[in-house]
């Protein structure tokens, strides 16, 4: 056996001795490791030595302090949080995730065997059920990979279902979200996706009949509430389908978009119960009604009985997915994001129907507070005033928003997301954003640090009225985006 | 007062004639009005409804959802008896061929729950954001490391959207030569996964399909025969969905760029040959990885996964934007600029999977990333040549990651006998089945991936279970064909299921 | 035997070798596909039809049918106008397994051109030709 030894700290995740291997080899007639990868050609076994990779692996504990020593530089953690713009910072009850950390839910595989997978099939279903309830749609599927994607598959399904390869999307769609559109779109021939910047732009439009769908979302990216109802007359009037994006927790105290005729409803379920994570993984989904099911991509759960008649669940119109169709599958999508569903499910069972609709109510009701407030101040004012808003709104400032945003990162405090970087004719605008976790104190402390960022526009900011607030050590930078 | 009868055993239905109960009810069903699983934030404080008067009244919900009214432990222990009606990689053998279910080692998954990571917002200013931009970064350097490629994108949020940014990314590049929409035939082996053809026809390819040759490789008459000036290129993976390795690979790298086309890679298969050859030295000119195989990110029943991409310099314009960039005053954000083919995935991808395959590259190292392929690679051939007398393998030779059987020997034996039948017994030794029925062009496959981290004893085990349901299928054929007999549940009726969908508890009551 | 399988098709049918059968009377011409086929894909959980008034050329894809594990799409034997579909195949897809040639028809067109019937298969052509497949 001329296998050379094993470094022995890796039998911690490598449970083979090296006298396990040299038992196998023999039992194989083999005398080296090396024989099972006699088919590689010599040429592609000459590996240089990793650039970056170190060559031995860390113990537990040392790895432990290596995140730590590389976490900590996320200051942006320490700092109060006024960011939305898609992903909201929430309260994650603990029970999410210990949930969430049950190994046979966090260690399973695609339920393919339903035998061996009525945990995960059920909470598939509770959670298709939730999100049809929140819609106020007949049917939703096991979700897809985040509310972007979301976007563009529901704009596809619309083009499948209506043989026509043009959909609208109003601009005040979540500007990440158009531009995953944008990106599938390009993949596809002869498909025209048509950014429209207002429902009197949309009503113009030449050729409306040929439009598949028109996508709005609810509140918008900005926070306002649009005229859906116009909107709905539109498609109906044109044989489009009404695709609405909703921000599940704003469901809670806003009407359900089934309610008001859409056709496809999507959004992202980061806020029932995910951590932000600095961008994921999150989870959207789509919901629908009656024939267009058939017509969804990803997974579906479906209710079905077993041979001797019980009741249990299933993947069901499987056929629809690219292990079977292949090229001719309604997507590639192969993944859905079980655990981040699991997570949705378990939050939308803590809370309930009150305890959702108190979360959004609470959220708008700061947010309207923080909006009262600010606009006291001298230079500022609602970027779109007598708009009604939910939980995020714009304010236009007397300098650049990214100014401000630099300045009040200082104070710890993430002040919101500009607006100027996608809608350069709101440079000024920044976009703020108040949660169930927004406290008076904090709505107090915004509105004394930005009236000092303000007055001091130039000089270099100093602590504000807040007790110990660590101010950053890194260089400030241009913003995220 | 009568004590409360004894539960019967789940699978005994004997005792009664009307249809059993379901296994749990559903969590609608245990509501009672009024209960409350968590007191939300700040509920001592009256909510102030001067402000709703500012939303429409038509805008505002009238019908509350039917969501669950149930108390903390009620969930809890709904969820957690749900949990226990799943098959697990931490509670026994998984072999699912071509999806790796390995261990996850615990250090990664708690990694990501770190104070400073999970409750980061995705729009931070980077420089407050220095920490997690520094993990994608050096995560983007270990992967070229093991693929020998030059540039990585951490954005697609799993295998197939990296499989769609990688055709997006040759579509763009030839669209750049000029040389669409004539170059639009994306080759692809019938033995590809199903994700291969179908995000070929997403980015708007023709899909051809290429015959596998007798030994399961690639047939090089056939891929001679159907290159052309109308090649775009090709999708692989090495080694193949059979685990045998491609050895005509140069070759086959060779005459595709000779006709004009790219190479893709899927990286499906990536944990085979760690260590011991990359993608790029290959001829490769993109790939995806599969971070939930590879790098041990967990299923999680299904995702979320995360797909990075590797590229050669050449294709590096084209990469999603933005991506990280190490400048002197630390990492940013950058635009990757005008030829980018755009975004896939909104905000940063998903950051918990990145965060542990940068753990779990740490905790191995160079060394053990080899290791892992090698000990993977045993594995599958010990059960190979273990089991080579009593299950027919058609594709033979040193297999890879993972091998195909078939079940024609034990069909011979009971012509009701098949590999969905075999599977099923399976589940009554308590291990998961393997995955069936694909590759495509094998016959009543039965493709077996062990994974590095199941020990001998677990394999041997393995061998046993798959002998002894060989020689059931010759002494008790029936015990067979009726299995399973010991889940929770028996077959289910899946034709039923798809006529009617039932996928809403309101809708099917 | 070529006997048994031709012998389950109606003698007025014409098929392709993808399996779709023409069947023409003197009101109407139905599109379905054979006994065969059906017993092939087992269970059937879904048709796929084209809308009214869709205008399909022979070798067109005019839909998808679809058990537990397998989809096939469905291909024009002749060139045509969809003038009607089986809508009770939207409830009651298991009537391509029961009664394919009957009640369990797929769509009823207005023929282009009379002439293609001429390039369709008999029964026993059909089932020549399957068998030798085998």
């Amino acid at each position: 056996m001329d296998t050379p030894n094993t470094p022995d700290y890796l039998q911690n995740f490598l449970p083979h001795t090296d006298a396990d291997r040299a038992a196998m080899l023999t039992a194989m007639g083999m005398t080296s490791t090396d024989d099972l990868f006699a088919d590689i050609p010599a040429q592609l076994k000459n590996i240089p030595t990793p650039q970056w990779l170190p060559k031995h692996g860390l113990d537990e504990w040392a790895l432990q302090e290596r995140l730590n020593q590389t976490a900590k530089r996320n200051t942006g953690t320490d700092a109060l949080c006024f960011l939305g713009g898609g992903a909201y910072h929430r309260f994650i009850p603990s029970v999410v995730n210990t949930t969430a950390a049950r190994g046979e839910f966090y260690t399973a595989y695609t339920p393919y065997q339903p035998e061996m997978s009525q945990g995960t099939l059920q909470v598939g279903f509770e959670f298709q059920t939730m999100i049809a309830e929140l819609t106020g749609m007949e049917a939703a599927n096991a979700s897809v990979y985040d509310g972007g994607t979301a976007v563009a598959e529901a704009a596809l399904m619309a083009m499948r279902i209506q043989k026509k390869s043009s959909v609208a999307i109003l601009r005040s769609v979540n500007p990440e979200y158009r531009d995953i559109l944008t990106t599938y779109a390009r993949g596809l021939e002869h498909v025209t996706i048509t950014e429209v910047a207002t429902v009197s732009e949309l009503q113009a439009l030449p050729n409306p009949s040929q439009l598949a769908g028109v996508i709005v979302q609810q509140p918008n990216y900005v926070g306002t509430l649009e005229d859906v109802a116009t909107i709905r007359d539109f498609c109906q009037a044109n044989n489009a389908l009404f695709i609405v994006s909703a921000d599940p927790v704003s469901l809670g105290v806003l009407d359900a978009p089934g309610n008001y005729g859409a056709d496809i409803v999507v959004g992202d379920i980061q806020p029932l119960g995910n951590a932000l994570a600095y961008g994921g993984p999150y989870g959207g989904y789509m919901a629908t009604n009656g024939k267009f099911t058939r017509q969804l991509p990803g997974r579906l759960v479906g209710k079905s009985k077993d041979t001797d008649g019980r009741p249990c669940y299933t993947l069901t119109l499987q056929t629809r997915e690219q292990h079977i169709r292949r090229a001719k599958a309604t997507s590639n999508i192969c993944t859905n994001q079980a655990l981040n569903i699991l997570k949705a499910t378990v939050y939308l069972a803590l809370v309930g129907p009150t305890g959702l609709a108190n979360v959004a109510q609470r959220s708008m009701e700061r947010a309207h507070q923080l909006a009262e407030k600010l606009v006291q101040l001298p230079g500022v004012a609602l970027t779109f005033p007598g708009k009604p808003y939910g939980f995020e709104f714009a304010i236009t400032l007397p300098q650049p928003a990214n100014t401000v945003v630099q300045a009040m990162a200082a104070h710890n405090i993430l002040a919101g997301v500009p607006l100027g970087p996608d809608y350069p004719e709101y440079a000024n605008s920044l976009l703020v954003c108040c949660t169930e976790l927004t406290t008076p104190e904090a709505i107090d402390r915004y509105v004394t640090c930005l009236t000092q960022v303000l007055a001091n526009a130039t000089a270099t900011p100093t602590a504000c009225a807040s007790p110990s607030s660590p101010v950053p050590t890194q260089p400030l930078e241009a913003c995220a985006r | 007062m009568t004590p409360p009868t004894p539960p019967t055993n789940a699978c005994d239905t004997t005792m009664t004639t009307d249809a059993p109960a379901a296994l749990s009810p559903t969590i609608f069903e245990r509501t009672r009005p009024g209960a409350r699983g968590v007191r939300i934030p700040q509920d001592n404080h009256a909510i102030s409804q001067d402000w709703l008067n500012s939303i429409p009244a038509q805008m505002r919900r009238t019908d509350a959802p039917q969501l669950p009214e149930v108390a903390q432990l009620d969930i809890v222990r709904h969820y957690l008896n749900l949990s226990q009606l799943n098959h697990a990689i931490d509670k026994a053998f998984y072999p699912l061929g071509s999806c790796t279910m390995k261990y996850n080692p615990k250090v990664c998954d708690l990694a990501s729950a770190h104070p400073n990571l999970a409750p980061l917002h995705p729009r931070t200013p980077d420089a407050l954001a220095q920490g997690s931009l520094q993990i994608i970064h050096e995560l983007q350097q270990f992967l070229r490391d093991i693929t020998g490629f030059d540039a990585v994108t951490l954005q697609p949020a799993a295998g197939a959207q990296g499989e769609f940014v990688g055709m997006m990314m040759i579509k763009a590049y030839l669209q750049d030569k000029g040389e669409l929409p004539h170059r639009n035939q994306i080759l692809v082996p019938d033995a590809a996964h199903g994700t291969n053809p179908a995000t070929a026809a997403m980015c708007g390819f023709e899909v051809v399909e290429i015959p596998s040759g007798l030994d399961g490789c690639v047939d090089m008459a056939a891929l001679k025969a159907n290159l052309s000036d109308k090649t775009a290129g090709i999708m692989l993976t090495n080694p193949n969905t059979l685990g045998l390795f491609e050895t005509d690979i140069l070759e086959i790298s060779r005459l595709v760029h000779e006709a004009g086309g790219l190479l893709y890679y899927d990286g499906a298969n990536l944990n085979a040959i760690m260590g011991h050859a990359r993608p790029a030295d290959m001829g490769f000119d993109v790939m995806h990885i599969n971070t939930h195989k590879t790098f041990a990110t967990p299923h999680g029943g299904g995702g979320p996964g995360c797909g990075p991409v590797c590229v050669t310099e050449t294709l590096k314009p084209y990469l999603p934007s933005p991506n990280v960039e190490k400048t002197d005053s630390g990492y940013r954000l950058a635009d990757v600029g005008e030829k980018s083919i755009g975004r896939v995935k909104a905000f940063n991808g998903n950051m918990d999977m990145v965060v542990r395959a940068w753990m779990y590259l740490l905790a191995y190292g160079a060394v053990g990333t080899k290791q892992i392929s090698t000990d993977a690679v045993l594995n599958a051939n010990y059960l190979r040549t273990q089991l080579r007398d009593t299950y027919e393998i058609a594709f033979t030779g040193v297999c890879k990651h993972e091998f195909v059987m078939n079940s024609h020997n034990q069909h011979a034996a009971d012509s009701r006998i098949n590999t969905l039948t075999l599977a099923k017994r399976l589940m009554d030794y308590g291990i998961h089945p393997m995955t069936m029925y694909f590759p495509l062009i094998a016959p009543e496959a039965m493709m077996i991936e062990p994974t590095e981290t199941e020990n001998k004893d677990t394999l041997d085990n393995f061998i046993a279970a798959m002998k002894a349901i060989d020689a059931e299928c010759r002494n008790n054929p029936d015990i067979v064909v009726t299995a399973p007999h010991t889940m929770p549940i028996k077959k289910v009726d899946e034709v039923g299921a798809a006529r009617k969908p039932e996928l809403n508890f309101y809708c099917c009551r | 035997m070529p006997a048994t399988l031709a012998s389950h098709i109606p003698e007025d049918a014409l098929l392709i070798d993808t399996h779709e059968y023409v069947m023409v009377d003197d009101t109407r011409v139905r599109i379905g596909i054979s006994h065969y086929a059906a017993e092939a894909l087992g269970d059937i959980v879904y048709v796929d039809l084209p809308a009214i008034e869709d205008k399909l050329d022979k070798g067109d894809s005019f839909g998808a049918v679809e058990s537990v594990k397998a989809a096939s799409d469905l291909y024009m034997p002749i060139t045509g106008e969809v003038v009607a579909i089986n809508t009770r195949l939207e409830e009651e897809p298991e009537l391509v397994n029961d009664d394919c040639y009957g009640d369990g028809w797929m769509i009823e067109v207005d023929i282009a051109n009379d002439e293609e019937l001429k390039t369709l298969l008999t029964p026993q052509a059909y089932a020549d030709l399957i068998e030798n497949r085998d």
